[in-house]
């Protein structure tokens, strides 16, 4: 199953590259954050290079049309700024602003199995859980402006 | 400036532009970890396997250089209480599944293949980290 062995790899180049920049450590992540503090710019150098090479990596993922070990480019269709999209964001920023951690320096951290960070990602996963859980319950039951649409046409 | 180290940055931030870009041109997939790893908890979920084993290469990064040059293991200082770091665990589980993506998905991939989503939600969870951090620090701490 070559699949798996390649997308270790590349979860482990991943992580070599969140290790190496520093963004696994919370106290740079936060100095980039605190622009009206002592002000670490070290995210944006980090952002500018992940971008900069995932570019033309997807330029050339476009071009070559099919990835090498599936049968087709998974690339997200949809274009609309939805609520969801604002308000998830919103709330991801605060979460992400309070400790200085997102899922993934969060998940390589847990290598190092310091309870601090092993209470963060359990609590991102029920997070996550929640919002899974949320969101069908939600797309299962009519909205009210349905359930009144539904009652004023009959 | 404070503690800025922009080689270091550049160097990390290529290679996690690399695994995306790998990502992308052998198994077609976009390396949103929050998609990766969230898609993994739902019971719907069909395709684990990759899930697992980019996951897995994640945390294995450190324990390899930890074996390889004797680095130290990850153990990130965290300023905050515990009760903090439940509440924002919480949001960032929550909020990076409702809009779709975290500073990977949205900051790296969606910037990268200039997404209006994924530029709209880092533009805002950027101001919206700014702003917390502002409030913490300067706020309530000062």
């Amino acid at each position: 199953m070559p699949l798996v062995f390649v997308t270790f790899a590349c979860g482990l180049v991943f992580g070599a590259g969140l290790l190496i920049s520093g963004m696994t450590q919370t106290g740079k992540v936060l100095g980039f954050l605190d622009i009206f503090g002592a002000w670490d710019a070290t995210l944006a150098f980090v952002m500018a290079g992940a971008v900069a090479v995932a570019t033309i990596g997807f330029a050339l993922a476009k071009r070559r049309g099919a990835p090498v070990f599936a049968a087709q480019n998974l690339w997200p269709t949809r274009k609309d700024i939805d609520a969801p999209l604002v308000t998830g964001a919103v709330l991801f920023g605060i979460g992400w602003g309070l400790v200085g951690l997102c899922p993934g320096p969060a998940l390589v951290n847990l290598a190092g199995l310091g309870l601090p960070v092993i209470v963060f990602v359990a609590a991102m996963v029920a997070g996550m859980i929640a919002q899974d859980m949320w969101s069908k319950q939600k797309a299962a039951t009519p909205t009210s402006e349905t359930a009144i649409a539904a009652s004023t046409d009959g | 400036m404070h503690n800025l180290t922009p080689l270091s940055g550049l160097i990390g931030g290529a290679l996690i532009g690399l695994a995306a870009a790998m990502l992308m041109l052998l198994t077609g997939r976009i390396a949103g970890i929050s998609g990766i790893f969230g898609g993994l908890l739902s019971p719907a979920t069909s395709d684990r396997g990759w899930r697992i084993a980019f996951i897995a290469g994640l945390i294995a990064a450190p324990l390899i250089a930890t074996l390889a040059i004797g680095a130290a293991l990850p153990s990130p200082a965290m300023p905050a209480s515990l009760i903090v770091i439940v509440i924002a665990g919480l949001l960032v589980g929550f909020g990076s599944r409702m809009g779709g993506g975290c500073t990977s998905g949205h900051g790296v991939c969606g910037t990268a293949r200039l997404s209006t989503r994924s530029l709209v939600a880092t533009a805002i969870f950027m101001v919206a980290a700014i702003i917390t951090v502002a409030v913490v620090r300067h706020v309530i701490g000062g």
